[in-house]
């Protein structure tokens, strides 16, 4: 009895072919509302067990209508705005709306503006990138303690922003054809604390992470973006660079005085989430060396020319010729670009923001398929996106 | 691989912060806020206040309406005064900034020709609705030049000299007219 | 000095003496276990109100902060507040959920973790029940919170929930494995499944006798830690609950007083394990010159601090890599672990601890270099562009 009941049962499991077997997909919204999405943005992601099998990203939660407001309001009243799309880095986002205008309006910029200019740029992208790491670890799972070494350094740099243009965050500090201000006096000197310390954090930071198992065992080998894909899909900044292309728009433009300056640009060779990691790190060992030489090199004069002076003082008389123009610098996150179209009012004609959070973006199911769940968490991580700037 | 050697030595970065925080002074960042605040720094801004040299009658804002205009959110509201006949004067009726609709970016004090308004220090204006008490109206903006010297006192005295110089030339230009 | 020792074995009887005058004796014993378990009763729920309060701390001063400090001196009271907090709450059941499995599964996560107290031996003559196969006891009630957690991830119907309470049962079962296996050596050594036996067997040579100093207890004692650590939920091996990943694991629909007790019975389990730990490798609360209720607090305590610190410092496992260093590394550690403590108890001295010493290294060297979390690891070198 026992055996003709076994000899059923084998049969019947030996008839059914593996592809039968019943199992479903679990179809999860990860987001709007989820710890780690970064902001207010949903991945739809089909789940086979704990793999991803389909993820789709859906974007718009935080939509300002930035790009129309701006076509009503004058060039001047835009800064701000700029502020408000990254967040995280408004210098640098002032900075390319800035460029953009210039090169619309043909607006010289003096000499120490431009220093310091470059110096808030880099101490922006010091703060990203710290900031990213932070956020990448917090992704990971860990604790919230690397995020708050990051934040802690970032706020003396904030400290910084705060005493020059006003405001921790939404600096709103450059104007067309200068910055709205001159350095405060004490700038320098803490600026120099902040150039010789700043090594010594990152050492602290890789001695807690770079070598860590977990972080390497987590990281290595996960999300990896190869690099025909990564210039395909038109990404840029250090998910680009992770992949190893090599593009870096300060030595490809070499806009602003940047030319001037000796710095390398790291490049990976895996293109995973590692990669994104480390040559962050080391960007940041680069960014500090490039504000050595500004911080050397930093000549007296003007800081905002007297055409941007009048047209930073009158919005309303501050009319560009009619044409076109694209400003574009190497923000921290990739390529920020601003097209703008005047028609010779002061309002513009058309106003784009090329964001490279949301260009980044586009390759994220590419990197995902066959992760885990968690994987495509600290993907979405290394991308390296803000909100604010993926809608605006 | 690496038998472990990185976990201990991030660990030891933790424990190192750890008997920092006893034994190292400074070595703790956060600010005890109510207790202990944070330097104030100078070029700090806020939201905007209005500004009045002798007495809250006579502001120095003209209601010439350039800030409400140039305002990016548009959060200011500004009604000119009128007397008796219906003829404008100098002066603003209603001057309303919506608190809760401003950001701050501090273009309304860089485009006033008139050097009427500025970026506030004061950030502690918690209220329990966010309609009627976040709407500022004219008599709670305005602020005596005095104070603008007590938060900004180089960009005040400069602007102090600025308004002197201009009134000098104005009396030049036109000697006994204005009686 | 005796006295102090025995404080709190002498306190109880007292009460029992007392109670005598006026108790027939048929109901004494009865008195006697509820005197135990009211002793349990109100010190499980404070050690675990104080050790979020200490977590909180911990973690705070590691981040360059002071961690609570509002309520009361040094935050004392915070726990409380909290407490009222928790339980001032709204409770929310989601709409679909099976109401009854999602309203017992808390109660079932706590009740598991607060009989773990009754085996422990707190200091001399304190263990409530000096149960013959306490160890056992120990690891059969310990998994019961498992099969709670994973009702609270099934009614609460929520993906994340079920996500969660997969990833806990799986765990939970690989991870069950070399604990167990790392608590054998000690039974082989003892041989006996008491834990006041355990603790006896480790007294004289001035703590020299401690297991943790021998080569196979210092590996089963990592084995156990390690494999606790992952049995209470606690980062690295947090993934249940992995916030990050999947909002709160299977407690994403509790809130309020439900929710504190799933956090109680995390923290019972760290501290319940921790003080195992210090049972079985660390001489339980032998010591000499402070009482010995103190001895055990203050092991239990360095175990605790451990955890914690290991929670302000690390990122979380993958699920699979979570799996394969169960499977792979900690599973043939706590064999090879057995082997060496077999050898220790057969052969003399010496010899036992080089053989010992070198079946564990070279076990380990060996194991670690077949990547336990199945990802090769490697370090970097970048290149640089002009």
């Amino acid at each position: 009895m026992f055996v003709i009941w076994l000899l059923v049962i084998s049969r019947t499991e030996m008839d059914k072919p593996e592809t039968t077997l019943d199992t479903q997909m679990l179809e999860v919204n990860i987001g709007p509302q989820h710890p780690s999405t970064h902001g207010v943005f949903r991945m739809n992601v089909t789940l086979d067990g704990e793999t991803v099998v389909r993820l789709k990203p859906a974007m718009g939660y935080l939509h300002r209508n930035h790009e129309k407001i701006a076509e009503g309001a004058s060039y001047l009243a835009s800064m701000p705005f700029t502020d408000r799309l990254d967040y995280i880095c408004s210098m640098t986002n002032n900075l390319a709306y800035a460029i953009a205008v210039e090169k619309l309006a043909g607006i010289e910029v003096p000499e120490r503006a431009q220093y310091i200019r470059v110096i808030m740029a880099e101490l922006t992208r010091l703060v990203n990138h710290t900031l990213l790491v932070g956020f990448l670890l917090n992704d990971l799972g860990a604790f919230f303690t690397p995020t708050l070494y990051a934040f802690r350094e970032r706020e003396k740099i904030l400290d910084l922003f705060e005493a020059t243009s006003g405001a921790r965050m939404m600096c709103n500090y450059m104007r067309f054809g200068g910055v709205k201000a001159d350095l405060h006096p004490g700038f320098m000197e803490k600026l120099k604390e902040i150039v010789e310390n700043y090594p010594r954090f990152l050492d602290e930071f890789e001695k807690l992470l770079t070598e860590n198992e977990i972080l390497m065992s987590r990281c290595q080998h996960v999300g990896i973006l190869p690099k025909h894909l990564a210039v395909d899909a038109s990404a840029t900044g250090p998910l680009l660079r992770a992949s190893g292309v090599d593009y870096d728009i300060r030595k490809v433009d070499g806009y602003s005085i940047y030319p001037r300056f000796k710095f390398r640009v790291p490049l990976g060779s895996v293109g995973d989430v590692y990669d994104r990691y480390y040559v962050r790190i080391l960007e940041m060992r680069e960014s500090i060396k490039i504000l050595e030489q500004a911080m050397k090199e930093i000549p007296p004069g003007e800081f905002i020319s007297k055409q941007g002076a009048t047209g930073a003082k009158s919005p309303r008389t501050f009319r560009p010729p009619k044409g076109d123009a694209y400003g574009r610098i190497e923000s921290p996150k990739g390529e920020l670009g601003f097209y703008l179209v005047s028609d010779g009012t002061p309002n513009p004609y058309r106003y784009h923001v090329r964001p490279p959070s949301f260009i980044n973006l586009t390759i994220l199911e590419d990197m995902c398929l066959g992760c885990k769940v968690a994987d495509a968490i600290i993907i979405l991580g290394s991308v390296d996106i803000v909100l604010g700037e993926v809608d605006r | 691989m690496s038998y472990g050697l990185g976990i201990l030595k991030g660990m030891s970065v933790t424990l190192k912060q750890f008997v920092e925080s006893y034994t190292k002074k400074g070595s703790i960042v956060t600010v005890q806020y109510p207790e202990e605040r944070r330097e104030d720094v100078e070029r700090f801004r806020n939201f905007p206040i209005l500004v009045y040299d002798e007495k809250p009658e006579a502001p120095r804002c003209v209601a010439c309406d350039i800030c409400a205009k140039e305002c990016p959110p548009k959060c200011i509201t500004i009604v000119r005064d009128r007397d008796e006949q219906g003829r404008g004067l100098q002066k603003p009726k209603v001057f309303d900034i919506d608190l809760s609709v401003c950001m701050s970016c501090g273009i309304c004090e860089e485009v006033c020709p008139f050097d009427a308004i500025f970026m506030d220090h004061q950030f502690e204006l918690s209220a329990y609705d966010r309609m009627e008490s976040l709407n500022y109206h004219q008599e709670k903006l305005l602020k005596p030049n005095s104070y603008l010297h007590q938060i900004r006192p180089t960009d005040a005295t400069q602007i102090d000299a600025k308004l002197k110089a201009k009134e000098e030339a104005k009396k030049k230009t036109q000697p006994g007219t204005t009686a | 000095m005796e006295r102090l020792d025995q404080l709190f074995v002498l306190l109880k009887k007292i009460i029992l003496q007392f109670a005598e005058s006026f108790l027939p004796a048929p109901l004494l014993p009865f008195l006697s276990i509820l005197v135990s378990i009211t002793a349990i009763a109100i010190f499980a729920p404070l050690t675990m109100m104080y050790l979020t309060w200490l977590e909180r701390k911990v973690i705070g001063r590691m981040q360059n902060r002071f961690g609570p400090n509002r309520v009361g001196i040094y935050g004392l009271l915070q726990p409380i507040a909290d407490g009222i907090k928790m339980l001032t709450k709204e409770d929310v059941i989601p709409l679909g959920a099976d109401r009854v499995t999602h309203f017992l599964a808390p109660v079932a996560v706590v009740v598991p973790s607060l009989l773990l107290f009754s085996v422990l031996p707190f200091g001399r003559n304190m263990t409530a029940v000096n149960l013959d196969i306490g160890l056992l006891f120990f690891i059969a009630v310990s998994s019961i919170g498992t099969l709670a957690i994973f009702m609270g991830g099934w009614a609460s119907r929520n993906k994340f929930s079920l996500l969660g309470a997969m990833r806990a049962f799986a765990q939970m079962i690989s991870y069950e494995v070399p604990l167990v296996l790392s608590v054998v050596t000690v039974v082989m050594i003892v041989g006996s499944l008491s834990t006041e036996k355990i603790v006896e067997a480790q007294s004289g040579w001035g703590g020299l006798r401690w297991f943790v100093f021998t080569p196979w207890g210092f590996v089963g004692f990592m084995l156990f830690f390690i494999c606790s650590v992952s049995e209470v939920n606690r980062t690295p091996f947090d993934i249940p609950e992995g916030e990050s990943e999947i909002v709160a694991g299977f407690h994403t629909e509790y809130s309020g007083m439900k929710f504190a007790l799933f956090y109680m019975a995390e923290f019972l389990g760290a501290f319940a394990y921790s003080a195992m730990a210090a049972t079985l490798f660390l001489g339980g609360w032998q010591g000499p010159l402070l009482p010995s209720w103190l001895w055990f607090g203050l092991k239990t305590f360095c175990l605790v601090f451990t955890m914690i610190w290991l929670r302000g410092t690390f990122p979380r496992f993958r699920v699979d890599q979570l799996m394969s260093y169960a499977w792979k590394f900690l599973f043939p550690m706590g064999l090879s672990n057995i082997l060496a403590a077999g050898i220790w108890y057969h052969t003399p001295f010496p010899l036992s601890f080089i053989f010992a010493t070198w079946i564990l290294l070279l076990s380990f060297i060996g194991l670690s270099r077949l990547n336990p979390t199945g990802t090769r690891l490697e370090r970097r070198t970048y290149r640089f562009a002009e």
